[in-house]
């Protein structure tokens, strides 16, 4: 019994002084296992006194207790140091770039047409398309624009032959759906129109939204708190707006949109020609001998038609001050947006 | 149309500033374009009389004149070639300050002094162009300040008038319109009738009466033609953008100017027999005024003597009878053409003239005999002769009937949202010059004869609006009623693809709907396209069959640009001609070049390939939930790689293409990489499934691997098709896992391993099952495939 104490001393520096878990489980095999040093002790007691042996069986345990416990916080310890060993080594440099795909994008021109559309089939329009080669007919004569009208000479028509034209407008859609819908009519018509007319400011195919609202009773005064509150929403901004009046052969009245500058806010700049205004949309109640011609009673129901030309609503809102660039499709544009 | 506001003035002149004025008129949809002042900023320069020209001592082109500014003589270096003594012209006197900031100072010109200098209408900002000095009436009061003289504190207003104001394009239309907005009285400008000296007359018989329903022609003999325009004259067609050319030309001007009444004089001298207004007989030609020859269509109103035309009624003069320096009488015409049978007749020859642009609008047709009137007493007054009787031939029943309209006033408030009292109706329909009767609920309004544009109830409407002010009409909500519309779940959105195409790393194009018919060829060389009469160039003179040729030119417009990677789609219409007529597709392409990955530290450098763009498609077609019903399958197009393009297929019907650029096109235009295309009907794309919930499987699944060798000809997906089918009901899926070929294979075979995946609704599968399904397929391969399984 007397090298008792010298064991566990052996035993404690021993442990202490491990370095690993393998080490440190065969500290537990050498002392504490079925073979080990102190179960030797313990199995020597037999030589003992019967009076010694509960005493010092209880000396050998309490080491054994010890030894135990000291090999399982050693172990604590030592997983503990690997793990984050470990850990440090798998660190990395998150500031690095990510394994990203390069991400796409929508037109503007289709963004901008996007937004339109939500707008408007929030209070229940419907979006319809139609061709772009279009009949005579649907583009000027059911619009109250017959062969010669002067108004035809301010559409500069791509002809395709005598009677078929390339849309200059996005109208001849509402011309349709008049013929074949009953009203209540509540639609728009995006799509790309043509006008054969190329320069700074004009490209020879652009896009418009057209709208058209039928009903029993519908007013130009309906038609201007509408265009109103698609102009406010559009450009998310409280805009004076101001109506002109025109001439555009499908309605009557007919108005030009004016917004106040939303470049310079209505003080005079470049973009508005130093007038403070910018001309955004035309408009109008749909003229009778429109309704006449898709056999929709005059007397019944009224209705009116705005369109507005989706680049020039663009490049307002995104400040883009070249139309060209629109259909260059040059990804350092189409990435901005 | 360009108006001098004091000529405006003249007629109504309210208490409002040029700016207010414009702002006003434009309010009454007359819109103001442009508000220029008549002429740029100048000072010290005044009327001067050049009394004597010396040749310089010392220079050819320069001489020396004595001028007198009224109280001193200076002496000027002049270069002008019109330069003589006794012309009148603008001096500016030493200080003087002439527009760009130009200073007049003392100066010596190769040695001879000169006190200022002797102007011409550039230099003064008058005229774009000048070709001498500005020669000044010889009645111009010598020193007077030539801006006072010449009332140059005045501005030229542009107007835009809209197509149904022809009642507008002269400056009494505008100020009718001016009085009305401002409540004012409009004085037209008092004159004298000229009287009638003598009794010449000239024969004028209209045989297109229904063209010409009013003919008012005028002898006048005698005239001194070399007397020029007055300044005034001069001055105020200037100011609305018309160059002076003699008084009688300018007088006609004039009265096109103020009242809107186009006129026209003949050389009577020139003229043989009897006026005619007739229809162009065939192959008749008429050399214009502007020395040009036209071959006349049958549809040509002219104005004729008995030798042939002498002028397109109603749009130009011709060169035969017109009046010259040598012209000593004149017939002057005043007529109504009627808009209708003019309406494209002047564009039809390429032609467009301010006489046209009205005549087709519609010009007051009670308006001749006034202008008649007026033009002799003009034409009298400054350059003499004597005047016969006004010849006027008129057709009743041709001039436009003018039926009256009919408000009634609950209209008012139905389309104009507005309450209108009677009295404010009554006002305004009277200022604009109609006949205003109350009757029962509304009124009976007649038309005066320069408004063409009034002929329904809207049109009153319309006029009440416009005077009253848009902005002054109230603003009201659309009430509607809220109905809830279908939304069928089969119908994808397109702008679910868009986005989806989008993360998948494609930009949005848009392309113009017509190309180049060369590279329009060399991918549909088959098809004949739509071909525009008029394109605007010869490189966009046919419209699309197809998304490609437009999509590749994006390309290259970011591949010139240094982009390596592109990767485009577009979605738009085709334009097929048919048998049956044209079909206009909507269709859906993509390109995609360059490399797969942006240059990163994380991603290999690798540039895309057929694969790539093909797995985008097929990502695509997986959002129908009918990826089942497409298929692919080995093809060749035009254009596209031969070993490199397949069909895509969907029940059999052929729906469109993906493959790479053949390599020659490529380099024909210039792209060096490779590039890959798709163009894909887009109605099958956004044609969905409703899904049909699955009952999940409880038992696991089992999954084998087989390697097969077979010859490269093989198709992997009809092999796939065949596995499947031979694989017995428990197979789920199907995957190529690998593709092999090289060293240890025969060249002409490649390894395919396929990984089989099998599981049972009821039941955990033994392994007998799958060795049974497995050897089902092992012997189809082996027959039907000449397979060789792989270890």
């Amino acid at each position: 019994m007397e090298n008792l104490e010298p064991l566990a001393n052996q035993a404690r520096s021993a442990i202490a002084a491990a370095q690993d878990s393998a080490t440190l489980e065969q500290l537990r095999v050498d002392y504490l296992g079925k073979k080990g040093q102190l179960t030797g002790l313990l199995k020597g007691l037999s030589n003992l006194t019967p009076e010694d042996r509960p005493k010092a069986g209880a000396l050998i345990n309490v080491v054994k207790q010890e030894l135990q416990e000291l090999i399982g916080e050693r172990k604590t310890a030592l997983d503990a140091t690997a793990v984050k060993a470990k850990l440090e080594q798998e660190a990395i440099d998150v500031t690095m770039p990510g394994r990203a795909k390069t991400i796409g994008g929508v037109h503007p021109v289709t963004q901008t047409i996007e937004r339109m559309e939500d707008f408007f089939s929030a209070i229940g329009f419907d979006v319809v398309e139609g061709p772009e080669i279009e009949d005579d007919y649907h583009n000027f004569e059911a619009l109250n624009i017959p062969a010669h009208h002067p108004a035809r000479a301010m559409h500069d028509t791509f002809y395709v032959d005598e009677h078929t034209v390339l849309r200059t407008h996005t109208s001849p859609v509402q011309v349709r759906v008049m013929e074949s819908q009953e009203p209540p009519l509540r639609i728009i018509c995006p799509g790309r129109v043509y006008r054969c007319d190329s320069d700074l400011t004009h490209t020879p195919m652009f896009h418009q939204v057209e709208g058209l609202l039928i009903d029993e009773h519908s007013s130009f005064s309906d038609l201007k708190g509408l265009i109103e509150d698609f102009l406010r929403v559009f450009f998310e901004r409280d805009l004076e707006v101001r109506f002109r009046p025109s001439y555009f052969p499908f309605t009557e009245p007919s108005a030009e949109v004016d917004i106040q500058c939303v470049n310079c806010g209505g003080k005079g700049c470049r973009v508005c020609s130093q007038t403070g205004w910018l001309e955004v949309m035309g408009c109008g109640m749909v003229h009778p001998k429109v309704f006449e011609a898709a056999g929709i009673d005059t007397e019944k129901y009224s209705g009116f038609a705005f369109g507005m030309g989706v680049e020039r609503l663009a490049m307002l809102r995104y400040g883009v001050n070249d139309l060209r660039l629109f259909f260059d499709n040059d990804l350092r544009f189409l990435e901005q947006f | 149309m360009k108006i001098s506001e004091k000529w405006l003035r003249e007629w109504v002149s309210p208490a409002l500033s040029t700016r207010e004025l414009a702002h006003q008129i434009t309010m009454a949809g007359l819109e103001v374009d442009a508000i220029e002042p008549v002429a740029d900023m100048f000072s010290g320069v005044v009327v001067a009389e050049i009394l004597s020209v010396e040749p310089h001592p010392d220079a050819d082109k320069l001489r020396v004149c004595q001028v007198s500014a009224g109280s001193e003589t200076v002496q000027i270096v002049c270069g002008a070639p019109n330069a003589r003594a006794g012309l009148k012209v603008p001096l500016a006197q030493v200080e003087a300050e002439l527009p760009g900031n130009f200073k007049i100072k003392r100066a010596k010109l190769r040695g001879v002094e000169s006190q200022g200098m002797l102007c011409a209408e550039q230099e003064l900002g008058l005229s774009d162009s000048s070709d001498g000095l500005m020669e000044l009436a010889s009645e111009a009061p010598v020193g007077i300040d030539l801006r006072h003289y010449l009332e140059l504190d005045d501005q030229v207003i542009d107007i835009s008038v809209t197509p149904n104001r022809a009642d507008c394009l002269g400056i009494a239309g505008i100020a009718r319109e001016v009085g009305l907005l401002n409540n004012l009285a409009v004085t037209e400008p008092a004159f004298t009738k000229a009287s009638e000296t003598i009794t010449d007359t000239i024969s004028i018989e209209v045989q297109a009466e229904e063209c010409c329903p009013r003919y008012v022609g005028r002898v006048i003999k005698g005239i001194d033609i070399s007397r020029p325009s007055p300044q005034w004259l001069q001055e105020k067609l200037r100011r609305c953008g018309v160059r002076s050319i003699d008084a009688v030309v300018d007088v006609t001007n004039y009265l096109l100017l103020e009242l809107g009444q186009p006129m026209h004089a003949f050389d009577h001298g020139k003229l043989h027999g009897a006026i005619e207004v007739r229809m162009a007989a065939p192959d008749e030609s008429i050399e214009l005024l502007d020395g040009k020859t036209l071959k006349l269509s049958a549809d040509t109103l002219v104005i004729a003597d008995c030798e042939g035309p002498l002028a397109m009624a109603g749009i130009m003069g011709g060169q035969r009878s017109a009046v010259s320096s040598t012209t000593k009488d004149i017939v002057l015409e005043a007529a109504f053409f009627a808009p209708k049978p003019l309406a494209g007749r002047a564009r039809s020859y390429g032609l467009h003239t301010d006489s046209s642009h009205r005549f087709e609008r519609g010009v007051d047709f009670e308006l001749q005999v006034q202008a008649m009137e007026r033009a002799t007493q003009m034409l009298l007054e400054l350059v003499g002769g004597e005047a016969g009787p006004i010849q006027e031939v008129v057709s009743k029943n041709n001039l436009p009937a003018r039926p009256d309209v009919v408000l009634r006033a609950a209209r008012i408030e139905k389309v104009l949202g507005l309450s209108l009292s009677a009295d404010e109706v009554e006002r305004i329909l009277c200022g604009l010059g109609l006949g205003v009767t109350e009757t029962d609920g509304g009124w009976c309004c007649s038309v005066p004869s320069w408004r063409f544009d009034i002929t329904i109830e809207v049109d009153l409407l319309e006029e009440l609006a416009r005077v009253y002010g848009y902005n002054r009409l109230p603003v009201t909500h659309i009430h509607a009623k809220l109905e809830m519309q279908a939304r069928p779940e089969t119908d994808l959105s397109i702008r679910y693809l868009r986005r989806h195409l989008s993360a998948r790393g494609y930009r949005e194009a848009i392309t113009y709907s017509f190309v180049d018919p060369q590279l329009q060829r060399i991918f549909d060389p088959e098809q004949a396209p739509v071909a525009l009469s008029n394109p605007i160039s010869a490189d966009m003179a046919v419209m699309r069959t197809s998304l490609l040729p437009g999509l590749v030119s994006a390309v290259l417009h970011n591949t010139n640009r240094q982009q390596p990677s592109v990767r485009l789609f577009e979605t738009g219409l085709r334009f097929i001609p048919d048998d049956s007529g044209l079909r206009q597709v909507p269709t859906l392409a993509m390109v995609s070049t360059g490399p797969r990955f942006e240059e990163s530290w994380a991603s290999p450098a690798d540039d895309s390939d057929f694969f790539d763009l093909k797995g985008d498609i097929e990502s695509l077609l997986g959002l129908t939930r009918r990826s089942e019903h497409f298929s692919f399958g080995a093809t060749s197009r035009p254009a596209l790689h031969p070993g490199q393009t397949a069909c895509i297929t969907r029940k059999g019907d052929v729906v469109g293409v993906v493959g790479a650029l053949h390599p020659s096109v490529g380099t024909e235009l210039g792209l060096n990489a490779p590039l890959y295309l798709c163009e894909i009907d887009l109605a099958v794309l956004v044609e969905g499934e409703i899904p049909k919930y699955a009952e999940l499987s409880k038992f696991p699944e089992v999954r084998r691997d087989l390697a097969v060798v077979v010859d490269k000809t093989v198709s992997s997906a009809r092999l796939m098709g065949d596995v499947r089918a031979a694989a017995g009901t428990y197979i789920t899926d199907l995957r190529l896992f690998d593709v092999y070929t090289g060293k240890g294979i025969d060249p002409k075979r490649k390894s395919l391993a396929l990984g089989l995946t099998f599981r049972d609704q009821s039941r955990t599968l033994g392994e007998e099952d799958v060795n049974v399904a497995v050897g089902q397929v092992i012997d189809l391969l082996e027959k039907n495939y000449n397979a060789d399984l792989r270890n």
